[in-house]
């Protein structure tokens, strides 16, 4: 008789609703992840049609004559993530030392606290100070400095503008160093207590205690987190839009203007007259979007199955 | 006398502190150097006016950022209906449910789904909203932020239940409660500040969100008129007018850089005070 008046209060029905209800919300996510696949494939298909593979090395892009290449902005994303991390790794590294390890204790959970603030900030507001702060000063100060010092190298020549793929990497750099070092100190703070006083028991100085101990310890989580911050490098649209230049040519020097897929799409999407423009640009979404899902999809996995050595 | 092995290793030491130290120092003055930037010339459009009246021409004096504002937070407000209680139910089957090769592939495309680009996302809500009704608009813009915030609530829903003791969950199904009401009515009641906390910061993240509005929200001068037109939105004009060549469109860009930077960082310190309270 009780089983009977709770199975009227409470009928099965409900409770198979409510597990119906929370899974399709969770297979919303694949589902939501599969449709933007197809829609970006289906939309992108005239370009991919009339382009092929050639989409993908052609340095030609010109709406007025309908051609339409994506390697100028590849090499321009690549690049711009690539010197970005140059930069932002090895600083982010001493941060997060500076903060496990530097820094006075009382200090250390108001640094922490800043750290993570500031990875909150919107990129936008790095794009603000990129173009008006920075790249002024890049212009009349660095740049010139450069070219005066290193023109040697192809890299460094070029008219000191200010907006380029320079000024871009740098922007790039100083947005993603609170989230590297964030990430970074979390891996290092998982070094157990023990290791590291046995370590320094044994007459280990502070570096010999990071580079033997708490290095080796956690670097499958560091390099995860690395390619984590890769991945959202790469897909930055206004940190690099504001800066970079917008111009659709290859030049060995890092001070020219130049674009990433990001802001390409940024700068052109709403101007695309025509269909197999905004076929191109819808493209060259797919193709960040199939980059950034393989990187960041690698770090996933790679993170998964280190994940039993950090708990340890 | 020291050996010369141990002085070696003395100045290795004393070198990999100093860089790490210059390290610290070179992000603090960069970061430092943003904030002071964004709060000075910000501050210098800031009054009245910036709060209470539409743009104007370039040119002309005054004017304000009035529609953009409630733009934002009509935006902010659609996407948070979306995308929030889907994200909860997610987060509530991979926690309660998800422990199987679905859960798992679902919970492995949502991390990589919280780091995907978000101007990708932009172009896939052009396609699939603004065509289709002849046009940008606000609710475009909604759908494009709720789809940011999905995977993000949902992420942060699943770790705030995990915590949740599954000897509370044992508790209530012994007094003979069915498992949604377990859930209901006590494991969401566990988790609700750091539920709560999830969302504020997904509500941070997507309020200074800027590429995705690009071609789904657009602009616009006016007052926003309806979730179907165009609507005004902070991030949006601060692109247009930091591109601008007119000097006093790029102070009220500054202007309303200040405000959303206040916004998000209020947003995550209150997010963060709800997680000091729970650890309480």
């Amino acid at each position: 008789m009780s089983e009977d008046s709770r199975s009227r209060r409470h009928p099965v029905w409900v409770e198979s609703l409510f597990k119906g209800l929370t899974c399709s919300a969770g297979g919303l996510i694949l589902l939501l992840l599969a449709v933007m696949m197809a829609v970006l494939f289906y939309d992108a298909w005239p370009s991919i049609k009339q382009f092929k593979l050639g989409f993908l090395v052609s340095t030609n892009w010109n709406p007025v004559t309908h051609q339409f290449g994506a390697f100028t902005t590849i090499v321009g994303t690549l690049v711009s993530t690539a010197l970005a991390m140059l930069l932002a790794v090895p600083l982010a590294g001493g941060v997060a030392l500076f903060l496990t390890e530097l820094s006075p204790v009382f200090l250390r959970p108001i640094f922490s606290t800043a750290i993570e603030l500031l990875a909150a900030i919107p990129s936008i507001i790095y794009g603000m100070w990129g173009l008006f702060s920075l790249a002024p000063l890049l212009a009349d100060h660095v740049q010139p400095w450069m070219t005066e010092h290193l023109g040697f190298i192809p890299l460094f020549q070029g008219p000191p503008m200010g907006i380029g793929m320079f000024t871009a990497g740098i922007v790039l750099a100083i947005m993603i160093l609170p989230f590297m070092a964030s990430v970074i100190r979390d891996v290092f703070l998982m070094t157990p207590q023990v290791l590291k006083e046995s370590a320094y028991g044994l007459g280990a100085t502070t570096w010999e205690v990071v580079w033997q101990v708490v290095f080796p310890y956690g670097r499958r989580g560091v390099v995860g987190g690395l390619f984590l911050g890769l991945g959202r490098a790469m897909g930055e649209t206004m940190a690099v839009t504001f800066v970079i230049g917008n111009a659709h040519e290859l030049s060995w020097s890092l001070f020219n203007p130049a674009n990433t897929i990001a802001s390409t799409l940024a700068n052109e999407f709403t101007e695309a007259s025509d269909k197999l423009y905004l076929a191109a640009l819808v493209e060259l979404g797919l193709v960040l979007f199939l980059i950034t899902f393989i990187v960041l999809g690698l770090a996933e996995w790679w993170l998964k199955h280190s994940a039993p050595r950090e708990k340890g | 006398m020291k050996s010369r092995s141990v002085r070696i290793r003395r100045f290795k030491n004393a070198l990999a502190l100093i860089c790490s130290l210059v390290a610290a120092l070179i992000g603090l003055v960069f970061l430092i150097w943003i904030l002071i930037e964004v709060i000075l010339r910000g501050a210098a459009c800031i009054n009245w006016a910036f709060f209470t009246q539409l743009p104007v021409p370039p040119g002309e004096e005054g004017g304000g950022l009035a529609n953009a504002m409630l733009g934002t937070v009509i935006i902010t407000v659609v996407a948070t209906v979306l995308g929030v209680p889907l994200g909860i139910l997610a987060g509530t089957y991979l926690s309660e449910f998800g422990r199987n090769r679905f859960g798992d592939t679902i919970r492995f495309l949502s991390n990589i789904f919280v780091s995907a680009p978000s101007i990708v996302i932009g172009v896939f809500v052009y396609a699939i909203l603004v065509v289709p009704l002849g046009g940008f608009s606000g609710l475009a813009g909604g759908v494009s932020l709720a789809i940011i915030m999905l995977p993000v609530v949902t992420r942060t829903t699943e770790e705030m239940l995990r915590l949740v003791p599954n000897s509370v969950r044992e508790a209530a199904l012994a007094l003979g409660a069915p498992y949604w009401h377990v859930v209901w009515q006590v494991v969401y009641r566990s988790a609700r500040a750091g539920m709560l906390t999830g969302i504020i910061l997904a509500i941070a993240r997507v309020s200074g969100e800027t590429a995705p509005l690009l071609f789904t929200a657009l602009n616009s001068p006016y007052w926003p008129e309806g979730l179907m037109e165009p609507m005004a939105n902070l991030t949006v004009t601060i692109f247009n007018y930091a591109m601008s060549p007119y000097d006093d469109w790029q102070v009220k860009a500054w202007g309303a850089s200040l405000l959303i930077m206040v916004a998000v960082l209020a947003m995550n310190i209150i997010a963060r005070v709800f997680v000091h309270r729970m650890g309480k």
